[in-house]
């Protein structure tokens, strides 16, 4: 019988927990699923590129000769192309995809949710849950989607609650496997204004 | 205004009197502003007569005057034309907050020129209230032109729509406009007939396709009309069936999302162009499938401005096809698609082309991802021979080309190169650009804007502060040695107006040797230099007409310690004194330096 500590998930923020394993069978089972969770938790500050961060060109590196030109960093503002000619390509990419998937073009104008260039991230956040969530506002069509898209990505963490039916699943095998594959450890990044994010939400551009 | 009734002046010389009302009547022809500018020097009858009847105001910078100012002079303006935050601000170099509101604007005007007609806008934060009050107060309101602006949406728009009857344009280049969705342009009112020009290109969400139906169908003067994105490809020919007249076109996504093509679809887009007799400029074309290409060749032959710079899907040989039919081309924008073997063509078939743009298609790549080198431009700077105005991204050039373009083409006046990758030098001779350019600023003597890249030393600098007697606009970037660079520009470059700068070693001593010489120009950008915050202090004693504005993003600024390096240093002259809507982050001699380093630092000096 595992003791409730360890077993127990908490809901503070990554990274105060020590090192959790999960007894019994799934261990063997389901590597992908099961990671530790300071192996889980990338502790990087990911840098997401344009509007998000910025990353400056060392003053020393200009001034390298031809020979070794400075090594490739995002630099701001350079080359000096305006955001929305940078976004196309990312957008493009995404609704070449979307319409290789054959769907239709709805009666309304346009393709869904593939605007112009960018999408309209808005970071959510739930009281106790360990990482915040970005959502694109723009894929969504109606609020009853927006929240039913809110409703399954905080549920998770509802499911992980320390309450009785939570343990008596934690204790069932096969939802055990959902937890596992679901959302108990994922990766998350701590962004600029020192929340934890998940990774994943904002598409690498 | 009967001025006859109001300003009854006797010159001094009392031999001739002439009739006022006809001098004004003489003015009506004279709207240059520099004439004017002239006229009003001659005598105070002459000064006041353009006092009431000048109609058209320029602000280059929304800082450097105030609109009590600008009342003062002025009494009766209809078109106003102004323009906010630095260019760089294109590249994300400016920080949100900065600035440049045009609701300050707005609220006076409406009570100073209640006849205001135009408002032709760029880089400003226009709000939705500021729509608003536009929307309801200017009665005889014609036309918005809002460039590469933000701060509005639906809200904003819809005002506008509902309430500007007389409106004849709205133009939204370029406008950043995450927010707008929903229907504003049923807004305007079923009675609404007198658009003339509308360019929602910029606008990422979806618009009501029906509403714009019925909006063109009963606007009979049509003739830009400019779609974005969310517009889809078979909705094209419905729309351009109600607006024949059309002389400027902007298609939406240019394909329909199939591999095959429709039959119908291409027929139908086949005959709504070739109805389009008077179609002259064609833009928009977003991930444009080669296959619905075919039917714009009817149009090619009248073009006199096609902007491809969104079709990332043509390659060379489909934007060849195009080009090689559009023989009356004058403007082209276009992606690095069109590789080398593309421009050699533009050179054999665009005579007339007078300005060229080469967007990166992937800026990022660390290799050329494309077939375009520096012989593409070469290659049109020999065919055509009234090009002037150039912005080339690529990844290699050679003094040797800018030599043979400059040869070529003494009649540039804008030349813009960007090599991808900083401090890259000729890839030939390994040596810096610096004769290649010092060609160019040599040759071409009517030159006006000039941006530099590559590996370049101070000897370039010299070139241009000896030869570039006509450059206004000057940008840099990654360049240069020593002070003596930037010393050189301040001195030599008579005309110069606006200078940019970023990641170049220059520091105090050269503006502080040149300092009158910033009064004469509009504005000065340096960022990642070498400043310390004891030369903005001097700048700021020396030149009071100067606003020094320290931009102090990342709150390392400590302006108790003169030795502290600036970040980013913007410089403009005025005639209103310092900012009034200064963001926390942005520090002037005004501020006490203990004090602001509290504020930003409450925790601890």
């Amino acid at each position: 019988m595992t003791s409730f500590d360890e077993t127990e998930l908490r809901l503070g923020l990554p990274g105060d927990g020590g090192n959790k394993t999960i007894e019994g069978g799934a261990t063997a089972v389901h590597n992908s699923g099961k990671r530790g969770y300071d192996e889980t938790i990338m502790d990087l500050k990911l840098k997401l590129s344009s509007h998000d961060q910025e990353t400056k060109i060392d003053h020393d590196q200009k001034k390298h000769s031809s020979a070794n030109p400075p090594a490739k960093a995002q630099v701001v503002g350079w080359p000096p192309v305006r955001s929305y000619r940078k976004n196309m390509l990312s957008v493009q990419k995404k609704s070449t995809l979307h319409n290789e998937e054959g769907n239709d073009s709805s009666p309304s104008f346009g393709t869904k949710g593939n605007g112009g260039g960018g999408a309209a991230f808005v970071k959510v956040s739930m009281d106790g849950a360990p990482y915040l969530r970005k959502v694109d506002l723009r894929m969504y069509k109606s609020y009853q989607d927006l929240s039913d898209a809110l409703g399954n990505m905080f549920s998770s963490f509802t499911i992980g609650n320390c309450g009785s039916q939570g343990l008596k699943d934690f204790m069932n095998e096969s939802k055990l496997m959902d937890l596992l594959n679901n959302s108990d450890y994922v990766p998350t990044y701590e962004d600029k204004d020192g929340d934890w994010m998940l990774v994943g939400d904002v598409p690498w551009e | 205004m009967n001025l006859k009734k109001k300003h009854r002046t006797t010159t001094n010389n009392t031999n001739f009197t002439f009739p006022e009302d006809i001098i004004q009547h003489i003015f009506t022809f004279i709207p240059s502003d520099n004439d004017r500018n002239s006229l009003s020097l001659v005598c105070k009858t002459w000064y006041n007569i353009d006092r009431y009847t000048r109609r058209s105001v320029f602000i280059g910078n929304c800082y450097a005057v105030s609109p009590g100012i600008v009342y003062e002079r002025f009494k009766d303006i209809r078109v106003l034309r102004i323009k906010g935050k630095p260019h760089f601000a294109d590249y994300d170099l400016v920080p949100d907050g900065w600035g440049g509101y045009l609701y300050t604007w707005v609220v006076e005007f409406v009570k100073m020129y209640p006849n205001l007609e135009e408002l032709r806008v760029k880089r400003m934060v226009v709000s939705d209230e500021c729509l608003e009050i536009i929307g309801r107060c200017f009665k005889k309101f014609k036309v918005l032109s809002l460039l590469s602006c933000d701060g509005f949406g639906c809200a904003g728009l819809s005002a506008i729509a509902a309430n500007c009857r007389t409106l004849t344009e709205l133009d939204l280049r370029d406008c950043e406009t995450d927010d707008v969705t929903g229907h504003w342009l049923s807004h305007f009112p079923d009675s609404f007939t007198s658009l003339e020009s509308l360019d929602i290109s910029s606008l990422s969400s979806e618009v009501s396709f029906s509403a714009l139906e019925r909006l063109v169908a009963r606007s009979p003067n049509l003739r830009k009309l400019r779609l974005n994105r969310a517009a889809p490809l078979d909705k094209l020919s419905t729309l351009l069936r109600q607006a024949p007249k059309l002389v400027e076109f902007g298609t939406g996504t240019y394909s329909d999302g199939h591999a095959e093509i429709r039959p119908d679809l291409y027929s139908g887009l086949a005959e709504a162009f070739s109805g389009c007799k008077e179609l002259k400029d064609l833009s928009g074309f977003w991930d444009a499938a080669p296959s619905y290409i075919p039917p714009i060749y009817s149009v090619c032959s009248r073009l006199t401005s096609l902007n491809l710079s969104y079709a990332h899907t043509l390659q060379s040989p489909d934007i060849t096809n195009i080009i090689s039919q559009c023989h009356s081309l004058q403007r082209l924008l276009v992606l690095d698609h069109i590789e080398d073997t593309g421009l050699n063509a533009l050179a054999l078939s665009c005579k007339d082309l007078q300005e060229l743009r080469v967007f990166p298609s992937d800026p990022n790549a660390l290799v050329a991802n494309v077939s375009l080198t520096e012989k593409g431009l070469v290659s049109v700077s020999e065919g055509c021979p009234k090009l002037q105005s150039v912005l080339y991204f690529c990844r290699q050039m050679s003094n040797s080309a800018l030599f043979t373009i400059a040869k070529n083409r003494p009649n540039l006046t804008c030349f813009r190169l960007c090599i991808i990758e900083p401090q890259v030098p000729d890839y030939l001779t390994c040596e810096p650009l610096d004769a290649g350019f010092g060609a160019i600023v040599e040759n071409c003597k009517k030159l006006q804007r000039l941006s530099l890249s590559g590996f370049l030393t101070d000897r370039v600098f010299e070139y241009i502060g000896t030869h570039a007697k006509r450059l206004k606009m000057l940008s840099i970037a990654f360049a240069g040695d020593s002070d003596l660079g930037l010393h050189h520009i301040l001195s030599g470059c008579d005309s110069l107006h606006k200078l940019e700068i970023r990641d170049c070693p220059f520091g105090d001593k050269a503006l502080l040797a040149n300092v009158s010489k910033l009064e004469t120009m509009r504005s000065l950008w340096m960022s990642s230099c070498s400043l310390s915050v004891g030369a903005c202090k001097l700048l700021s004693q020396k030149m009071p007409r100067l606003n020094v504005e320290v931009i102090d993003e990342g709150a390392d600024l400590d302006p108790r310690d003169d030795s502290c390096k600036v970040e980013k240093l913007y410089l403009y002259r005025t005639v209103a004194g310092s900012r009034s809507d200064m963001p926390s982050f942005i520090w002037t001699i005004d501020q006490d330096p203990v004090a602001y380093r509290l504020k930003n630092h409450p925790n601890g000096l």
